[in-house]
């Protein structure tokens, strides 16, 4: 039985990484670090001694990480994933997620594989949850702006607050907006007038 | 017809000449629209380009070869019709490092020479001492920076394998590092050098034109089989890079340059070192890359990187004789870009 395999994970974003370390655990990894990119990069991965490394492709500390391969190639050392093209489809989308590997010499490649597609897997799961947070932030501010306009308008025109989102509702539509913009619209004017 | 391509660069002062491209509708004049996708890393625009996520990418001349050489982490043939520009990149040293060095200097310290051997002298006594080696920071394994490094410890007989560490250091944080100790000194290109003066953390030791003259610095790299089947668009993408480089050029642009890379290439540098306003950036000597008449040659089909020319053992990789040349006469006084 060979031992475990020891993956150092390198991303900025701790949130990130925690989500992927959790999954590399439950997928039975059990020594899985998180490097911070800094400065000290290099000494960490070199007492850590990984067999895989995975980076996020925004960190300038990849091109550290070449140098480190390039100078100790004589020994056993991680090699960029990339070397091994006959994956084109995995280095497609691990370039899509963001992500990088780099995996020592020699290790088996079904070994690695399912660290690597998990690794891509959660990157994507994350910038999926990203983008739904972002979503659902943009439409609590365009509910806020909505509601802030309503009151505006109900107050200058003295009428319900129905009435009031009605009128709002069909400026929007002759103008072919959305309704929160139409709504930001009357609040920039009313500070304006004020 | 206008083809879209899209084209990886770091953001640095060389990458000038594609935002010039863009931004000065030289590219759309010969039909092309090109998209500028910004990266943090070498690495990621080797693999990015190989990978065909780029059409065309911003890269380091030597980077280039390698691949092409299958020497670094991938193989694949890329070609480079046109370079972006020559030289740019500075030696610059630790405070502590440089009074030391003026101390051991024996000579004039513009000759990279007198420095080298004075280095020499500097290593020697530390290693007497029990110190640990001096560090130094580069930008990737193949780089100019890096053998532009060595070429100037090789002058002082040094061995840059032995007797000091050579390490990468993301250009972002090259100044902090130099600041913390943990570097003595680096070789980086613009702004990072000036930005090293400005922060007082360094002083620029030598420009590298005074180590190699007129060494191409990036070059705007293909992959060979695109390239040989998107002539049209490699043909106008090297000319809007022409164009582009005459527009740099003229004095009466400098200006809008500046403003330029303020707003792209250095977009990793702080806001508050950039909106001093004083940061005071002295042209490599003789002349910024993109004077040269040599840099932006529109020779689209005479320059693939052969692999045979360099044989097995790429000489530039090490190189076995340093070919110093004495110091330049005294470059121009500072001047604001």
């Amino acid at each position: 039985m060979s031992r475990d395999l020891r993956i150092a994970v390198v991303d900025k974003n701790p949130l990130r990484a925690a989500i992927l370390e959790e999954g590399l655990r439950a997928a039975g990894h059990k020594s899985v670090v998180r490097i911070d990119d800094t400065a000290e990069l290099l000494d960490r991965i070199r007492a850590i001694d990984p067999d895989v490394i995975l980076i996020d492709l925004e960190s300038p500390s990849r091109d550290v990480l070449e140098q480190m391969f390039k100078v100790s190639r004589s020994v056993a050392r991680p090699v960029a994933m990339f070397v091994d093209r006959s994956d084109a489809a995995t280095i497609d989308a691990a370039i899509d997620a963001g992500v990088s590997a780099y995996i020592v010499d020699g290790l088996r490649k079904e070994r690695v594989k399912p660290i690597v597609d998990m690794t891509i897997s959660r990157f994507n799961a994350f910038a999926k949850l990203k983008k739904e947070l972002e979503t659902a932030k943009s439409q609590l501010d365009d509910r806020k702006a909505i509601d802030r306009a309503k009151a505006l308008v109900m107050r200058a025109k003295a009428i319900p607050e129905e009435q009031a989102y009605a009128l709002m509702r069909h400026v929007a539509m002759n103008e072919n907006k959305k309704i929160a913009d139409v709504a930001r619209s009357i609040i920039t004017a009313a500070e304006l007038l004020r | 017809m206008t083809k879209r391509l899209r084209i990886g660069y770091v953001p640095l002062t060389d990458a000038a000449l594609l935002h010039v491209a863009k931004a000065q509708h030289f590219a759309a004049a010969r039909g092309v629209e090109i998209e500028l996708v910004a990266d943090s890393s070498w690495a990621n625009i080797r693999d990015k380009l190989v990978a065909g996520h780029f059409d065309a990418a911003h890269m380091l001349a030597p980077a280039a070869i390698a691949v092409s050489l299958g020497i670094g982490q991938i193989e694949a043939p890329l070609v480079a019709p046109v370079a972006l520009g020559l030289n740019g990149n500075a030696i610059t040293v630790s405070q502590a490092l440089f009074q030391n060095l003026r101390q051991q200097a024996q000579g004039e310290v513009a000759d990279p020479r007198v420095t080298a051997k004075a280095l020499a002298r500097i290593v020697a006594s530390r290693r007497a001492a029990g110190e640990a080696p001096l560090t130094f920071g580069h930008v990737f394994p193949f780089s100019s920076h890096h053998y532009q490094l060595r070429l100037w410890l090789r002058a002082g007989d040094l061995d840059p394998d032995e007797d000091v560490r050579l390490v990468v250091v993301p250009p972002p944080f090259m100044v902090f590092t130099l600041r913390k100790g943990q570097l003595d000194g680096f070789c980086v290109g613009a702004p990072w050098n000036a930005l090293a003066v400005a922060a007082d953390a360094g002083t620029i030791l030598h420009h590298c034109p005074d180590i190699v003259r007129d060494c191409p610095e990036k070059v705007l790299a293909f992959r060979a089989e695109w390239a040989w089947s998107h002539g049209d668009e490699v043909r106008a993408l090297a000319g809007a890079v022409g164009d582009a480089s005459r527009w740099a050029a003229a004095p009466g642009n400098r200006n809008s340059l500046r403003t330029l890379l303020t707003s792209t290439a250095w977009q990793d540098v702080r806001a508050p070192a950039r909106s001093k306003g004083s940061l005071r950036f002295r042209p490599p000597s003789p002349a910024p890359p993109w004077r040269n008449p040599g840099c932006g040659s529109t020779r689209t089909r005479s320059m693939p990187i052969p692999p045979r020319r360099y044989g097995s053992t790429p000489r530039w990789w090490r190189p076995a004789r340093p070919s110093i040349r004495g110091p330049r006469p005294r470059p121009p006084p500072p001047s604001t870009l």
